[in-house]
């Protein structure tokens, strides 16, 4: 079977950009983090793509679980950094918290 | 075409599309259950790219983990009973932004040709499994303990953040 690295390089291209996309446009804190784990997926996807073209090595793969258990970290303590502020401000529009102080 | 192209060509659609929905779609929690397909669809990539243990992985901790966590972000951050929308900024921004980086990205990539070298010799162990086990106990066992570290740390400042006590000042 001939996996076709150079079509998954290109999806995993797309989605990066659709995640770039989110990140700028949306309105919302969530939907930020939805599109963060969006880049995440198509380093991922990158990463298990070039592993193919070394045969027999998986040091690819090994990355890619490092980095699942990084975006585990982050999106757990962005979320939990959303509630808060969503407590303090009343509001997840990332635009309308611009202070600090009490 | 084999079947296993057309899987291939399949989930990547199936990926490309949920995700462009995911750019487009207005309701949070349509988001992430748009998020939930394109991780699923990516998991079948996974799987077709002899990358097992990454694909079960992927839906255990993707999309039964982040994204119930997310969906709880979502109920708890929903005030009122009508669904919550999301309005868009910066469009023109970030359409062009996006469409710089997917042409730079593609145009990269059409000066490299990425082929196999032997379509033969690749991946025909049995279990990939048992070798990657192995290898978090051997060669990467001090990423391995720095990760357990780290989702520790996380976890608890997760916790710490997220509690509601206040205290005396």
């Amino acid at each position: 079977m001939m996996f076709p690295v150079d079509h998954a390089l290109i999806i995993a291209a797309f989605l990066f950009s659709i995640g770039l996309l989110i990140v700028i446009t949306k309105r919302n804190t969530i939907l930020v983090l939805l599109g963060i784990e969006l880049l995440l997926n198509a380093s991922n996807l990158n990463l298990v793509a070039f592993n193919q073209l070394r045969p027999g090595t998986l040091d690819g793969q090994m990355f890619v679980l490092f980095v699942i258990i990084v975006a585990v970290c982050e999106a757990a303590v962005g979320l939990a950094i959303v509630l808060q502020v969503y407590q303090y401000f009343q509001t997840s529009i990332p635009d309308s918290v611009s202070e600090i102080k009490e | 075409m084999k079947l296993v192209d057309f899987l291939f060509y399949f989930f990547g659609t199936l990926a490309v599309s949920s995700a462009l929905m995911l750019a487009i779609v207005r309701h949070v929690f349509y988001g992430a259950l748009l998020l939930i397909v394109c991780l699923l669809a990516l998991a079948g990539i996974y799987v077709l790219a002899f990358a097992e243990f990454v694909a079960i992985t992927q839906i255990l901790i993707y999309a039964g983990g982040i994204l119930v966590v997310i969906i709880f972000g979502i109920m708890l951050t929903t005030r009122s009973e009508k669904p919550l929308l999301v309005e868009h900024t910066n469009v023109f921004a970030g359409v062009f932004v996006a469409l710089a980086s997917f042409g730079g990205l593609v145009f990269l990539l059409n000066n490299e040709s990425f082929r196999l070298a032997d379509p033969f010799s690749g991946s025909t162990t049995l279990s990939h499994v048992n070798t990657i086990g192995v290898s978090l106990m051997t060669t990467y066992m001090l990423p391995f303990e720095v990760s357990g570290i780290l989702l520790l740390m996380a976890l608890v400042g997760a916790a710490v953040i997220a509690s509601t006590i206040k205290r005396k000042a």
